[in-house]
C-alpha cells in the first residue's frame, strides 16, 4: 500500500470488503449511501489514519455515489482527517467543564512536552496534538481521546505515562 | 435513598452480559409488551407522563401517537445517542454499563411503533461503546429477542448501531436523520416533522437513550405507578450528569423532588465543592441553558427552594430561572471566571454551527471573538452591548435551535454577571492574572415581583 506514489490501487482487503457488504445490508435497497459514515471510519482505520483523495474516490465507487458526495461528508465531520496525522493523535477537550478542571494547563503541558503547537505533528511523526470540543466525559475531566479510548482525569504525570506508553508501542512495532 | 428505576442494577457484576441481565429480570417488559396491543403500550407511556430526556422534554407518549401510519410504508425508530451537549454524559453511562436496558426499551418501542429496523445513532467518539452495544444486540438476537418472529409474536425486528463522526449538530433530530442517510448534518426545515417524513422520507420517531430506557420500568410497573414518582409534570426518575467543581462528579439517578441545594451539597449526590470553596454559579441542564448565580440557583425569585425538576428549574423564565435541559449539571466555584467559561461555550457553538443560516454561522463566530477579546483584557464597554445585540439577533432567526442554544448562555451570562464583564474591561491587566471571584453572587437577593 503506497498512496503517495499512486502506484498501487487503493483496495480494501477481502475481509474488509465483507464488512462493507455487511454494513450496506443494514439499510433498505438503494439506500447504500447511508453506509458512508461507517465506511469512512473503516477506511481511515485501514489507510493510515486519514482520508486521501484516492481513498475517497474508491469509497465513492464502492457505494456507487459521486466523489463529491464523499468529499462533502468527509469535510463536514471533525473525526475524519483530511491531512496526515501522527501515529498517536492526542485530542484534548477544551470546552467549559474540562476548562473548569484544568484542561488549559494540560494542553500547555503537552505542547511543551512534545514541543509542538496545537494542530502540529512531532518531527518523528509519532504525535499530533489537537484540541477538540466536549467529548462527553465532562465528569472525568481533564481528558483526551486517544484512538478508540478515552484517557480521563489527566495530570502531568498521566500525560508523561501516556507519551511513554505510545513511544514503547511504536518501538515494538518497528 | 431515592428509588432507582434505570440504574438499580447497574452495579451488579456482569450486568453488561445478557445472561446476568436476564437473570436479574431483564427483558420481562418485552415478554409483557408483545402480548399487549400497540395502542395499549402507547397509552401506558402516555399515562406515565414520561417527557423526552434529550433536552426538549416533549411528552413521549404524545410523540409516539403522532407517528403517521400510511399503508405499506416502513416506519422507523431511531435512538439518539449522539450526546454532545457540554456537561452531558449520562447516556454514555447507561449504554456502557447496562446496554441491554436500552435494547430492551427499544424492542418495546419498536413493537409499539411498528419499526422492523431500528437504529441507534451514537456519537463517533464513543467507539468502544459501539462495540459494547453490538455485542449486546448479538446476544439479544441469539436469545430470540431480536430477529424474526420475536418470542413467537410474529413481530420482526433488527437493530443496528450507526456511528457518527464528530458533529454536535447531529444530535438535532433532523440533522441526525440526514447524517444517517450518509449526508452532512444539516438540519431540515420543519415541518414536515420526522413523524410524517423522517428517515428516507418515512415516518420516524427519534428518542433519546434515557427516554427509551425508561420505557422498560413503565411497561413493567405500569404507567400510573411510574407517574407516582416525582412531582407535577416531572414524573419518574431523571439521570443527571454532574461535573465541574464538585467532590463527586458522575451520574445520579434522582427522584425529581429533591432540592438543588441537597443535590450539590449532600454526600448522596455531588458531595459539595472541593477545598471548602463556595458556590458561585451553575449551569443546571447542559451548556445551552442559562447560567444562574448561586443565589438564584438555590432559591427562586419568589424565595422558594429550587428543586431539581422541569418546573422548578425554569421558574422565573429566563429572567431569573433556567432549564432542566439534558440534565448536564455544571458547577462553578468561587475561583471560576464566568467570562472565560462563556467564551469556551461560544467557541463550542461556533465550531459546531453547521453553517446553513447566516445569523448562526456568523453570529457564533462574532460572539466567540468578542468574548476572547474581553477575556484577554482587550474589551471595551460597548463590546458587552454588542454581544447582547448579537445574541438577541440570533435567537429565533435560525432553522434549528442550535442558534438559540448558542445565544442563551451568552445572554444569561451578561444578564446575571454583567459586573464581571465590566470588571474585565475596567481591569485589563488584572483580569489576566486574577479572577473577579464570588462577590455578591451568593448574597440573598430581593427581586421585584414584576421581574
Ligand atoms: C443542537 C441540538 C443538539 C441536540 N443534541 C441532542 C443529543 O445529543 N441527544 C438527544 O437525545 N437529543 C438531542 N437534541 C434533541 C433532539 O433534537 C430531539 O429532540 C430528541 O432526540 C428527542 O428525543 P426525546 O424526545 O426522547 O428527548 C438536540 C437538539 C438540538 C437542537
Ligand atoms: S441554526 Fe446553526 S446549526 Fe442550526 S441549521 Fe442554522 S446554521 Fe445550522
Ligand atoms: S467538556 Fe470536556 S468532555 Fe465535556
Amino acid at each position: 500500500m503506497n498512496l503517495e506514489s499512486g502506484i498501487m490501487n487503493v483496495q480494501f482487503s477481502k475481509e474488509k470488503l465483507n464488512k462493507v457488504s455487511e454494513i450496506i445490508k443494514r439499510y433498505p435497497q438503494g439506500k447504500q449511501k447511508s453506509a458512508l459514515l461507517p465506511i469512512l471510519h473503516l477506511a481511515q482505520d485501514e489507510f493510515g489514519g486519514w482520508l486521501d483523495t484516492p481513498v475517497m474516490d474508491y469509497i465513492a465507487t464502492l457505494l456507487q455515489i459521486e466523489p463529491i458526495e464523499v468529499y462533502e461528508v468527509a469535510s463536514f465531520y471533525s473525526m475524519y482527517n483530511l491531512k496526515p496525522v501522527g501515529k498517536y493523535l492526542f485530542e484534548v477537550c477544551q470546552t467549559g467543564p474540562c476548562m473548569l478542571n484544568g484542561s488549559d494547563q494540560i494542553i500547555d503541558y503537552i505542547k511543551r512536552k512534545l514541543n509542538i503547537a496545537v494542530g502540529d505533528t512531532t518531527a518523528d511523526g509519532l504525535f499530533t496534538l489537537k484540541t477538540v470540543e466536549c467529548l462527553g466525559a465532562c465528569g472525568y475531566a481533564p481528558m483526551m481521546q486517544l484512538g478508540k479510548t478515552y484517557r480521563e482525569h489527566l495530570t502531568k504525570e498521566k500525560v508523561d505515562a501516556i507519551v511513554e506508553e505510545c513511544r514503547n508501542k511504536a518501538a515494538i512495532n518497528n | 435513598m431515592a428509588k432507582k428505576l434505570l440504574l438499580d442494577k447497574a452495579d451488579v457484576s456482569g450486568i453488561r452480559t445478557y445472561e446476568v441481565y436476564r437473570r436479574e429480570g431483564g427483558y420481562r417488559s418485552v415478554e409483557k409488551a408483545l402480548k399487549m396491543s400497540t395502542a395499549d403500550i402507547v397509552e401506558e407511556v402516555k399515562k406515565s407522563g414520561l417527557r423526552g430526556r434529550g433536552g426538549a422534554g416533549f411528552p413521549t407518549g404524545m410523540k409516539w401517537s403522532f407517528l403517521a401510519k400510511p399503508e405499506g410504508i416502513a416506519r422507523y425508530l431511531v435512538c439518539n445517542a449522539d450526546e454532545s451537549e457540554p456537561g452531558t454524559f449520562k447516556d454514555r453511562y447507561l449504554m456502557e454499563f447496562i446496554p441491554h436496558l436500552l435494547i430492551e426499551g427499544m424492542i418495546v418501542a419498536s413493537f409499539a411503533l411498528g419499526s422492523n429496523n431500528s437504529y441507534i445513532y451514537i456519537r463517533g467518539e464513543y467507539a468502544w461503546i459501539t462495540d459494547i452495544l453490538e455485542t449486546a444486540i448479538a446476544e439479544a438476537r441469539q436469545n430470540g429477542f431480536l430477529g424474526k418472529n420475536i418470542l413467537g409474536s410474529g413481530f420482526d425486528c433488527e437493530m443496528y448501531v450507526q456511528r457518527g463522526a464528530g458533529a454536535y449538530i447531529c444530535g438535532e433530530e433532523t440533522a441526525l436523520i440526514e447524517s444517517l442517510e450518509g449526508k452532512r448534518g444539516n438540519p431540515r426545515i420543519k415541518p414536515p416533522f420526522p413523524a410524517i417524513k423522517g428517515l428516507w422520507d418515512c415516518p420516524t420517531v427519534v428518542n433519546n437513550v434515557e427516554t427509551l430506557a425508561a420505557v422498560v420500568p413503565i411497561i413493567n410497573e405500569g404507567g400510573e405507578e411510574y407517574a407516582k414518582i416525582g412531582v407535577g409534570k416531572s414524573t419518574g426518575t431523571k439521570l443527571i450528569s454532574a461535573c465541574g467543581n464538585i467532590n463527586k462528579p458522575g451520574i445520579f439517578e434522582i427522584d425529581m423532588t429533591i432540592s438543588v441545594e441537597e443535590f450539590i451539597f449532600s454526600d448522596e449526590y455531588c458531595g459539595g465543592i472541593p477545598n471548602g470553596k463556595r458556590l458561585k454559579a451553575c449551569i443546571p441542564g447542559g451548556s445551552s441553558v442559562p447560567i444562574l448565580p448561586a443565589n438564584l440557583l438555590l432559591t427562586t425569585a419568589k424565595g422558594e427552594k429550587r428543586l431539581m425538576n422541569y418546573e422548578s428549574l425554569s421558574d422565573g423564565g429566563f429572567a431569573t430561572g433556567s432549564m432542566m435541559g439534558s440534565g448536564g449539571f455544571i458547577v462553578l466555584d468561587e475561583d471560576q471566571c464566568v467570562v472565560r467559561n462563556t467564551m469556551t461555550l461560544a467557541r463550542f457553538y461556533h465550531h459546531e454551527s453547521c453553517g446553513q443560516c447566516s445569523p448562526c454561522r456568523e453570529g457564533t463566530g462574532w460572539m466567540e471573538r468578542i468574548l476572547k477579546k474581553i477575556e484577554n483584557g482587550k474589551g471595551e464597554m460597548k463590546d458587552i452591548d454588542l454581544l447582547w445585540d448579537i445574541q438577541r439577533k440570533i435567537e429565533g432567526n435560525t432553522i434549528c435551535p442550535l442558534g438559540d442554544a448558542a445565544a442563551w448562555p451568552v445572554a444569561a451570562a451578561i444578564r446575571h454577571f454583567r459586573d464581571e464583564f465590566e470588571w474585565h474591561v475596567l481591569n485589563p491587566e488584572k483580569c489576566l492574572t486574577e479572577n473577579f471571584g464570588l462577590r455578591h453572587y451568593a448574597d440573598p437577593i430581593h427581586v421585584p415581583v414584576t421581574a
